[in-house]
């Protein structure tokens, strides 16, 4: 599922995958975590990314304090 | 005299090459096929939402999807409809037949995928996809391609035994002979030279000759 709304909002979906970075993770330990497919996490997090609400480190994903920021909103 | 008949060829997909990689718009957000590597996956277009041979393999489809799973195997559907057909067909298949769809069907109003995988047969229709089937493993190989006309729908008995068939083959290095299901005894791969056919008639297999020997797994 779409992580941004068409207004810029969050989706459910996107929340949910933002607050599962609680700590760094791997694209397959996040699956793993949400039971979710690759595929979708994968894709929700190139969204995030492009978003500026997640980053790349070491192949782990990081959420970014504008991450933070949106799912306290 | 200029000859304006001229058909510009297109490379479409081939068994063992690369599927080509694309990005999608989907009822499950945008997708690209690479982000699908480490997965098997089948791609599969229908000719149009709202069409009842298409409601049938979409339920067909998802009825198989949790058999597809424990392989390792995703399912992508794709038709020339826009992501609102698409998402209105999903929920009337639940809300008329109880059926959850749980895969991504792209919406390829452009023709963009269906262009690259040559899902339009001109000779049926000009705007609808046919009823194509591409599995591409898990490297992102094309492995199999089967097409059925608008007219007949397919068989997920075929598509899943042909997912099993293939994963056989890889893992134990083993070709399946007609009509084989899991259980079924192998083909040993015949040998490829004289040596190798001398050997092999004493491998212990079950051999009809040196060329036809089949095997337990």
């Amino acid at each position: 599922m779409a992580c941004i709304e068409p207004g810029g909002a969050l989706s459910p979906s996107g929340r949910a995958m933002l607050e599962s970075l609680a700590t760094p993770l791997k694209a397959e330990e996040i699956a793993q975590r949400a039971s979710q497919p690759l595929f979708k996490v994968r894709a929700s997090m190139r969204e995030l990314t492009e978003a500026g609400l997640v980053t790349l480190q070491d192949d782990a994903y990081v959420i970014t304090d504008a991450g933070k920021d949106a799912i306290k909103n | 005299m200029e000859d304006t008949n001229i058909q510009t060829p297109i490379n479409l997909p081939r068994l063992g090459s690369p599927a080509p990689q694309f990005e999608a718009v989907t009822t499950h957000g945008t997708l690209r096929l690479e982000d699908y590597k480490g997965s098997w996956v089948i791609l599969f277009s229908h000719p149009a939402d709202f069409t009842p041979v298409c409601t049938t393999e979409f339920i067909g489809f998802a009825e198989i999807y949790p058999q597809l799973k424990e392989m390792n195997t995703e399912l992508l559907g794709l038709s020339i409809d826009s992501v609102y057909s698409h998402i209105a067909w999903v929920r009337n298949i639940k809300e008329k037949m109880g059926v959850d769809i749980p895969f991504p069907v792209i919406a390829d109003l452009n023709k963009d995928v269906a262009s690259l995988y040559g899902m339009v047969m001109p000779g049926e229709s000009n705007t609808e996809t046919s009823r194509c089937v591409f599995i591409i493993d898990d490297k992102q190989i094309v492995r199999t391609m089967i097409y059925y006309p608008l007219t007949t729908g397919r068989n997920m008995d075929e598509i899943l035994r042909v997912i099993q068939a293939l994963q056989t083959s890889d893992e134990h290095s083993v070709a399946t002979p007609a009509n084989w299901r899991p259980g079924d005894k192998v083909i040993v791969p015949p040998p490829k030279t004289a040596e190798a056919a001398e050997v092999r008639v004493g491998e212990g297999h079950e051999c009809k000759d040196w060329y036809f020997c089949k095997k337990s797994l």
